[in-house]
């Protein structure tokens, strides 16, 4: 069963959203999603300063395998892209919800953001899907 | 085997070359005329080696290949038949390879002659109204089908469908071509058995519908049993049916796509009508189509004009086709190729046609008997093989801890190519095996035999297989490390 | 038939071991109704003697003339070596290399035409080969929207000094997508893309000029100054080059000046590299492109690695690209491309090398020159452009030139290609070539030819 922190939300399609200290989030892919991927050679963010429609793919991450697009989980603004992964794609592997971060992004309405789960609906997601 | 061929460029040391190939060297007046800031300043880093070292090299790297020349080649989807030698001989005549595609047709009657006889004989064996020869694959061939839907449509003024419908085990160029023509894709399940789920078809083809992309039998290797009721669902929603010819071997001579419904589709050529592979191309893409997309066709196409003095053959262009969805190729497509078809066409006859449906599904039907018999596993134990059939190595993979790569890169090791890995990915840790018709029951029964040992290996000595190929000029190659620290060509080091 | 090899007895053997009694048994999922009649289309089986009787006579039929057509398929001199090893069962029956440790022979081959393909064009990385340089020029510009972050125009500007089947070729793939392809005018003295017309589009937003050098004239055009344009207004330059001229001229990777110079992605037809005229194929196209670009490119790429040993081996990379994994979002939907093609286009290219390409080219175009001079001493022709040309010519004739040509092959002459078609306001305009495969005696040849039809035509 992969790792699923109690303290993110998370989407149906395998990201995971955490709030930071100064109200921007901070998004990424789930242990599922990068297990399934498998050793990432290539990630692509955006970014600082890309407006995000909510469900616009944002990002690319590039498995020998699969090539999978990133869906923004929030609308909003972004402020920065995590820089490390231009050089090192296998943080995302390693460390998916530390290091591995993908971008962070400051949310146009906190309020009304539709379709994030809490940590315990997406474990009974993974269940279903045979995680 | 035999140890590693270096590059050409570690052959390379100045002042070598094959001059007998070269022209006499030229007056420097020659070139004079040719402003000096446009003109080079160093000569082109090509390597600089005698004949002999360039054929040497090249020859030694042919026999690092597996090819059907040399071994059983069981790829399904990708009817690894035998390439006819005759084929290449007469293609090679040094009037059909002298050829200026430019040519006035007087200087190219017996070329158009063999085109023209080609369209013919294609439209009989799919049962198509027409056929154009310049798609110059099967990718290139879907996206001239799919256009031709979509101007179809277009000339209707029904210009709100944009939808292509494709079942989910479908070959990744059809989801790629319909985007390449501005489409959506709109993917639909598969039952248990193996047939499209009609259900999620009717609620899926509607007025947005351009067209449903197939294959028949499907990429599942089991032929697609309702076929006249989904054409009926699609052609009742106002949308047309394109088939993906990949699988034609299975039924050539046996079953038409224009007698299943189909409006629209390409065929290999080199699959089903053998001309080669040449280690990635060059393919042939032609397409066939019914009388609603006959104006639609893509240019040129061979046209006969019956006379006194004879047949006379000319190109027909977009004054003769102004519905056309347009030119695909820079003059008419792989003409080689086309020619290659051609003789191996004339070569089978109409008797030879329906042997190739009955045996290659005689081939695949044999193997798949014998493999289950041997204790394989198949995700549809109740279907007919067609000319190609899948089985599952998912038990192997959770029992035994190897998977259906580690099985192909065995294979390897017993001299067969391994057969399709992962695709269709619908059926998990699967093998799609497709013999065709050209083996003999000999090399069957030892690749079953093969099957049967490795099969052991896995469950006594895993490592034969997790570690494999062991014999090859290489061992498993790290896929990760070539994306990752990209090294796409030669650059010189310092010593050399 | 068929090169089946079954005896009655395996037959009988394999259908036991199936469990049915006949072949036709194995068909009965399929409905009756859908069951062909008959192939009375197809003619009867031919034999192999029977079939090589055919094809010599109408090999034969279409005869040998003397060819000065050029226009994007250029005859050259082709050593033996290269089709005996291209055509060696290897090569020629192997599949796509998708197995890496039984298809190491393809894999290094392609590496090593990426070298020299990346070496002959000045760039830094090259795909493994597409269809031909029409549908190269196509996919170059689907790249360029995708590779072009300075811009989100879907706009192409697109010389009519580029090879006029291949801007259709480019219309017929891409318009689907929304890309728009803006024709730009050339100057008829020179026959060179117009520098005025190019000003209307300062202001806007354009992806990518095209560039073709030699433009489909044989003219040359000024490239430094092109691409410095174009980059000064956010767009890429694509390059649409001949190979063989590249041994001559500084390669797409060299044009312009200053920081950001050269092309962004060069493509081309690559026939001229070893691949005979065959009616106009199979050929194949070649693409090149900077290092930043190599994500966007469409096409089959090989890498070197190691095994789990560390020994050197090749193996397919960013596949991820491609429509095996990406589907719908794929670069391009492109699978098989032009294998065998690109096999001889390498070897040719090392039999040739710099010395042997760069003769070849200089001369090829002292052969044209020498042509050009002794056909406008025919009177009523004359040169149709001034300026510098490389192995291809525009002439203007004064008469209409399919009559002239229609004479010429008369002699078993073919004396260029007739630009009325496509270019109507050139007039009776031939665009000859001439390359190293045709010699003095050739040329007088074909002068006394044009001499005679001109008479011919004026006594008339």
């Amino acid at each position: 069963m992969s790792d699923v922190p109690a303290d993110l939300q998370y989407t149906k399609t395998h990201e995971w959203i955490r709030t930071l200290p100064d109200g921007t989030v901070e998004i990424g892919i789930t242990d599922h999603a990068q297990h399934a991927l498998g050793d990432l050679v290539f990630v692509e963010v955006p970014e600082g300063g890309r407006k995000l429609a909510l469900g616009e793919p944002c990002a690319v991450v590039e498995s020998v395998k699969a090539a999978s697009d990133v869906y923004a989980p929030v609308a909003g603004e972004v402020t920065m892209g995590n820089p490390q992964l231009a050089s090192q794609p296998e943080a995302v592997n390693n460390d998916p919800y530390g290091a591995g971060w993908l971008m962070r992004v400051r949310v146009v309405n906190a309020a009304s953001t539709p379709g994030l789960m809490s940590a315990s609906d997406y474990r009974q997601l993974l269940q279903r899907e045979g995680d | 085997m035999r140890p590693h061929e270096k590059l050409i460029f570690e052959y390379s040391h100045p002042g070598r070359g094959a001059s007998d190939q070269w022209p006499e060297e030229p007056p420097s007046s020659a070139t004079a005329d040719l402003p000096a800031q446009l003109r080079r300043s160093d000569p082109p880093a090509l390597p600089e080696v005698g004949e002999l070292e360039a054929v040497r090299h090249f020859t030694r790297l042919s026999q690092l290949n597996f090819s059907i020349d040399t071994h059983f080649y069981p790829l399904g989807s990708c009817t690894m038949k035998y390439n006819p030698k005759a084929c290449n001989q007469y293609a090679m005549l040094p009037g059909f390879l002298g050829r200026h595609p430019l040519a006035p047709e007087s200087h190219g009657q017996g070329f158009l002659a063999c085109m023209y006889e080609l369209q013919e004989m294609l439209k009989e064996v799919t049962g198509m109204q027409a056929v154009a020869l310049s798609p110059m694959a099967g990718a290139h061939g879907e996206f001239a089908g799919v256009a031709m839907i979509r101007a179809y449509h277009r000339s209707r003024g029904d210009l709100a469908r944009n939808e292509i419908i494709v079942p989910e085990a479908a070959h990744g160029t059809n989801p790629a071509t319909a985007t390449m023509c501005g489409c959506v894709v709109r993917e639909i399940p598969v039952d248990a058995e193996g047939d499209i789920d009609l259900e999620a078809l009717k609620s899926a083809a509607g007025p947005s519908t351009a067209g449903i992309m197939l294959t028949n039998p499907s990429t599942l290797g089991v032929f697609e049993r309702n076929i006249t009721e989904v054409a009926r669902i699609v052609h009742a929603a106002g949308g047309l049916l394109y088939y993906d010819g990949a699988n034609l071997n299975a039924i050539l001579g046996k079953v038409r796509p224009g007698d299943m419904g189909f409006d629209v589709m390409h065929m290999n050529l080199h699959k089903t009508f053998s001309t080669p592979h040449g280690g990635g191309g060059p393919g042939a893409g032609a397409v066939g189509v019914g009388t609603r997309l006959q104006p639609f066709l893509p240019i040129p196409v061979v046209g006969k004009e019956e006379g006194s003095a004879g047949n006379r053959y000319r190109w027909l262009s977009e004054k003769d086709l102004p519905q056309s969805i347009g030119r695909l190729s820079g003059f008419m497509g792989n003409a080689g190729v086309l020619l290659r078809a051609y003789i191996y066409m004339r070569m089978l006859g109409r008797e030879g046609m329906s042997q190739v449906g009955e045996y290659a599904t005689l081939n695949a039907n044999y193997l798949l008997a014998r493999l289950r018999q041997s204790g394989f596993d198949v995700p549809y134990p109740a279907r007919r093989a067609s000319h190609e059939f899948i089985i599952t190595l998912k038990r192997q993979a959770r029992e035994l801890e190897v998977t259906a790569m580690d099985f192909a890169k065995r294979l390897l090791d017993y001299g067969f190519h391994a057969p399709t890995t992962y695709f269709p990915l619908l059926v998990p840790e699967c093998l799609l095996i497709e013999p065709t018709e050209t083996e003999s029951k000999d090399v069957l029964d030892a690749f079953v035999a093969a099957m049967i040992q490795i099969q052991k290996e896995a469950e006594q000595e895993p490592e034969r297989l997790t570690g494999a190929p062991h014999t090859m000029p290489v061992r498993r190659l790290d896929d990760v490390r070539a994306a990752k620290q990209l090294d796409l060509k030669w650059k010189p080091t310092a010593q050399s | 038939m068929a090169f089946i090899p079954h005896t009655r007895e395996d037959v009988e053997a394999m259908l036991a071991a199936i469990g049915v009694s006949s072949i036709e048994q194995l068909f009965d999922e399929i409905p009756a109704a859908l069951r062909v009649k008959s192939l009375a289309g197809v003619p009867p089986a031919l034999n192999e003697m029977q079939i090589g009787r055919l094809m010599s006579e109408r090999a034969r039929a279409d005869g040998r003339p003397l060819n000065f057509i050029g226009a994007g398929a250029y005859e050259h001199h082709i050593p033996a070596a290269v089709w005996a090893i291209t055509t060696r069962g290897e090569f020629y029956s192997a599949y796509t290399p998708y197995q890496a440790e039984a298809s190491q022979g393809t894999l290094q081959l392609i590496y090593e035409y990426q070298t020299m393909m990346a070496a002959l064009t000045g760039m830094d990385v090259s795909n493994a080969s597409l269809y031909d340089g029409a549908s190269a020029v196509a996919e170059a510009s689907l790249m360029a929207v995708r590779a072009n972050r300075k811009s989100k125009s879907l706009r192409i500007l697109m010389p009519l000094t580029v090879n006029p089947h291949y801007r259709k070729v480019a219309v017929a793939t891409a318009a689907n997508q929304g890309l728009r392809f803006e024709e730009i005018g050339y100057e008829p003295a020179t026959g060179c893309l117009s520098p005025g017309a190019l000003q209307k589009f300062e202001s806007g937003d354009s992806t990518a000029l095209v560039i073709q050098q030699p433009n489909f004239f044989g003219q040359l055009e000024d490239v430094d100054a092109l691409t410095d344009w174009a980059h000064a207004h956010r767009m890429l330059v694509i390059a649409v080059v001949n190979p063989t001229s590249l041994a001559v001229f500084k390669p797409p990777g060299q044009w312009g000046s200053g920081a950001g110079a050269g092309a962004d992605i060069v493509v081309g037809e690559g026939q001229p590299l070893g691949v005979p005229l065959s009616s106009g194929g199979p050929y194949f196209g070649f693409m090149t492109t900077r290092m930043e670009h190599v994500r966007q490119m469409p096409g089959r790429i090989v890498g070197r690695t190691v095994d789990l040993t560390g020994k050197q081996g090749f193996t397919l990379t960013l596949q991820a690209r491609e429509q095996h994994i990406r589907r719908a979002k794929a670069t391009s939907n492109i699978c098989t491309n032009q294998g065998l093609l690109m096999t001889a286009a390498t070897i040719y290219m090392a039999l040739m090398g710099p010395v042997g390409l760069q003769r070849t080219a200089a001369t090829s175009h002292a052969r044209t020159v020498e042509l050009v001079r002794a056909l406008t001493r025919v009177k009523g022709v004359r040169s149709a452009f001034t300026g510098p040309f490389f192995h291809e010519a525009v002439l203007q004739l004064d008469r209409p030139v399919a009559q002239v040509l229609q004479a010429l092959t008369v002699h078993g002459i073919l004396g260029g290609l007739d630009l009325s078609v496509h270019y109507p306001e050139l007039g009776h305009a031939l665009m000859v070539c001439a390359t190293e495969t045709k010699t003095q005696a050739d040329i007088e040849l074909y002068a006394a030819g044009l001499g005679e039809a001109v008479q011919a035509a004026r006594a008339a």
